[in-house]
């Protein structure tokens, strides 16, 4: 992970960091340039809360280099009405259900090896 | 202008590890021209995905025109993920049919068995939504399983419903000299396979491996009609693309780019789906097979898995698919795999599919996809007695 | 007696993870069954595979905020203590302060004191906010405690700990009366620059450096106080095993039922390290009444002591539930299946194993 982009990603990563659109209000993760409810180009950041509903979900078992898998990932769909992609932590993967409530963590999502950079993202858990 | 499809040829996929990727891509070349019969051509387009991390090697288009004997023709190199092969074949196409060139070499090739599978998986992930999926530790086969579960969980269907399709691909590579995985599987062997990305298994999945594809496509008037063969002409062919992460889809159960650019092929080629004699599908993974055949009008949205079900995907069903293998069972070269597809639709046009010729087959389909069905290539070929 | 600090405590939370190891697992791994061995604890907190100091300090810290009912932009300073820095050199702080959305117009450190780096930070927050350097700062306490596999410090070496916001007295859920510090160059416990796990003293650990720096610190608290034990409601001492902080209460004059909140953490999760005090105050103020007063007195290697008389206010009954309590946290488990697993979530494999 190059320091560059690990810094222009930070907003997303640490505080899900999206964008509204400032005419209808349409609200996008990741942020847009350009809203794709309206059209329109006056768009704002938005944080979003974390809180949403897992729709589907899958177990890794064959990972690529830097992940160590099994892990699962899923769909979420958040309250405020965008779905985002991300890994799915602190569950037995024999419990885990599409339906349930979900929110968002601060965890590690990548390692460089021992000198390199850790990644501290999103990740979402069953609502405690 | 009118275009036809004058030469193919294909190279055997697996783990080839006589041949480096220069090699691979001349092989295929020089009998893609030999079958053209005809050493000039005005250009090559080589349709590659991954040349760069797995093979160290960009500027590929100049590297194959080099290595096929090619040297002085205008190369370029195409990449847009697994549809690498099928846009290098509408770059190709648009030079022919604008005039700029009375023929053109395109070329499909990808070397991915010489790295680890770690590294090559994480090549492949490249082609995901790098800050917003990949980094995330999303493989595609993880990207397809959420959409998998997701149709599984709208309509009702269990992991066994999609295993026709992988069958029907093994069977059918039985029947393909060139295919890497020629041998039969069973239902049971579906559902024991170890699982990669649940729900989905190593059955689910199509095999990383070495290969590449040719054909020549030539302006009409530009080439001589041959009398034992029928000319295969390139009726339509669309590209489109919807969102590059799966997430920010409307409906990640609906292929808008399959819809789309099946909609401008059929209307380029002034054809129906019911017109349609053979379909080579994308089919990496049953799940994307699935709901290709949904967004191509081939079946309503939650029905597309009933047409293995039914038995109709088979080589003598209503609309056979994977004939040769499929990407499951021939094998997915990623960046050659589009051009893998066209050749395998135009023998069936030309009678040339030995014992999985699709008898009377007239117009012939191949959907190329890339990403996790970001970027969707459709070709509709016709053949001309 | 004497006007508490002009600084208070506005907010607390708390973070553990919620994998288990039990004792028995590590005991059948290092043939510690039989014989003279006896592991002191049943089980012992261990972080996740993605977790570490930094992701449990964000997590304590946004309880920490919704229990004092503040927006984050008002913080002043963020300060982690730690001995688990995921970074040797790179800030803990300001990945924390960055993810709560606080800053970037603050101070930003990690402190370093074995065990009190986060007690360490907090009287330096009581001085910073009442010297109105800031109105509210943020504090933590935070570990994942590391321990030499085979090492006796492995029964006991576990994650998680606690965050605080320091604001004006007035709106403290609990005013600070006093605080003193107590320290000397005693190396009982340390780690060199670039090794993975700490060295001990083995029982020189005991008298002349926990005993010794916790009594002095609670005995110069409570006589500058001119207070005894039996003021106080609750204690809470620092507590690397069981039976530390049962003995000093004992020498000190408190009974079992003035330690019970804070010693039922360190029973059930082991030894967090600079999370230690943090957890097992925030279990005691998780069941306080207003006016009662609390004596927390830390420990950290090296070596030293930090006292703090506590007098919980009306505000508790309100601000506690706007957080998730200890319990809640202790309620939440999941089993260490074996102890391959263990070590590959303990750190003991190195960082490319994550």
């Amino acid at each position: 992970m190059d320091v560059p982009r690990l810094h222009r990603l930070k907003g997303a990563l640490l505080n899900l960091e999206g964008s509204t659109c400032a005419q209808c209000g349409d609200k996008a993760f990741p942020a847009r340039r350009r809203c794709s409810a309206c059209g329109a180009k006056d768009i704002v950041p938005y944080r979003f809360q974390g809180a949403g509903t897992l729709s589907s979900f899958s177990e890794i078992f064959a990972s690529p280099d830097g992940y160590q898998s099994p892990y699962l990932v899923g769909l979420v769909h958040l309250d405020e009405g965008p779905t985002v992609m991300a890994q799915i932590t602190d569950v037995d993967p024999d419990t885990i259900a599409t339906g349930i409530r979900m929110e968002a963590v601060v965890r590690r999502i990548h390692t460089d090896g021992e000198t390199g950079l850790i990644v501290y993202g999103y990740k979402f858990r069953p609502a405690l | 202008m009118k275009t036809y499809v004058t030469g193919m040829a294909r190279t055997r996929t697996g783990e080839r590890w006589d041949v480096s990727i220069r090699d691979l891509a001349a092989e295929a070349a020089e009998e893609a021209l030999d079958d053209a019969q005809t050493d000039r051509v005005g250009a090559i387009v080589v349709g590659n995905m991954l040349s760069g991390p797995l093979a160290s090697q960009e500027n590929l288009a100049t590297i194959v025109a080099d290595a096929a004997g090619l040297v002085g023709v205008e190369a370029i190199k195409v990449e847009a993920a697994c549809a690498s092969g099928a846009s290098a074949i509408r770059v190709a196409n648009a030079l022919v049919a604008s005039g700029e060139h009375d023929s053109v070499l395109v070329v499909g090739v990808e070397k991915m068995t010489d790295t680890s599978p770690g590294h090559t998986t994480a090549a492949l992930s490249l082609a995901a939504d790098g800050d917003y999926e990949a980094l995330h530790g999303a493989t595609f086969p993880a990207l397809v399983a959420l959409m998998m579960r997701a149709y599984m969980e709208k309509y009702g269907y269990d992991r066994r419903d999609f295993a026709g399709f992988s069958v029907n691909a093994h069977k059918n590579a039985m029947g393909n000299p060139k295919a890497m995985l020629r041998r039969p599987i069973t239902e049971e062997d579906y559902m024991k396979a170890p699982i990669v990305s649940s729900p989905m298994g190593v059955m689910d999945s199509a095999p990383i491996c070495d290969g590449a594809a040719a054909i020549v496509i030539t302006a009409e008037g530009r080439f001589d009609r041959r009398q034992d063969r029928p000319a295969v002409r390139l009726l339509g062919s669309a590209g489109a693309t919807d969102t590059a992460a799966v997430a920010t889809r409307r409906d990640p159960l609906w292929l808008e780019a399959a819809y789309r650019s099946a909609k401008r092929a059929y209307q380029l080629a002034g054809v129906g789906p019911d017109d349609i004699d053979v379909f080579e599908a994308h089919d990496a993974f049953p799940a994307i097979t699935v709901l290709a055949l949904e967004a191509s009008g081939f079946a309503k949205p939650g029905q597309g898995v009933m047409l293995a079900k039914c038995d109709e995907i088979c080589l003598r069903g209503r609309l056979p698919i994977s004939t040769m293998g499929g990407l499951k069972a021939r094998g997915h070269p990623v960046g050659a795999t589009g051009v893998y597809q066209a050749v395998e639709a135009c023998l069936h046009l030309r009678g040339e599919g030995g014992s999985n010729q699709v008898e009377n087959a007239r117009i012939a389909m191949a959907q190329n996809i890339g990403g996790s069905a970001a970027c969707i290539v459709t070709s509709i070929y016709g053949r001309e007695d | 007696m004497a006007e508490p600090f002009p600084a208070g405590i506005a907010g607390y939370g708390v973070y553990i993870p919620r994998w288990r190891v039990s004792s028995r697992i590590l005991a059948e791994h290092w043939g510690h069954t039989r014989g003279a061995r006896k592991a002191p604890l049943v089980e012992k907190s261990v972080p996740g595979p993605d977790e570490d100091t930094v992701t449990m300090a964000i997590e304590a810290a946004r309880n920490a905020l919704s229990a004092a009912g503040l927006a984050p932009e008002k913080l002043g300073a963020v300060w982690v203590g730690t001995e688990s820095k995921p970074y040797a050199v790179k800030p803990s702080s300001t990945i924390v302060a960055e993810a709560i959305g606080a800053g970037p117009l603050l101070s930003a450190a990690d402190f370093e004191f074995a065990c009190k780096a986060g007690t360490e930070a907090l009287r330096a927050a009581l001085g910073f906010v009442g010297a109105r350097m800031c109105e509210y700062a943020l504090v933590i306490g935070m570990d994942t405690a590391q321990s030499r596999p085979g090492d006796e410090l492995e029964y006991t070496a576990a994650a998680g700990g606690g965050a605080m916001i320091i604001g004006p007295r007035e709106e403290a859920l609990a005013t600070v009366d006093a605080s003193l510090s107590f320290v000397t160059d005693t190396p009982d416990f340390y780690r060199r620059q670039h090794a993975h796990f700490p060295e001990h003293g083995r029982r020189f650990t005991g008298q002349p450096a926990y005993f010794h720096h916790s009594r002095n610190a609670a005995e110069r608290l409570l006589s500058d106080m001119c207070a005894k034990s039996g003021d106080f409601t609750y204690a809470v001492f620092h507590q690397p095993t069981p039976a530390f902080p049962r003995q000093i209460a004992k020498q000190l004059g408190f009974t079992s039922e003035q330690i019970a909140p804070g010693v039922a953490v360190g029973d059930g999760i082991g030894n967090t390290y600079a999370g230690n005090v943090f957890l097992g105050l925030a279990a005691t103020l998780d069941v306080a009444k207003p006016g009662d007063r609390i004596l927390c007195v830390s420990y950290g290697s090296g070596a030293g002591s930090d006292a703090f008389a506590i007098t919980v206010t009306e505000l508790i009954e309100a601000r506690r539930d706007m957080a998730r309590s200890v319990g809640r946290y202790l309620g939440r488990r999941a089993d260490v299946p074996d102890y391959a697993t263990y070590l590959r979530l303990a750190g003991g494999l190195g960082e490319g194993a994550l």
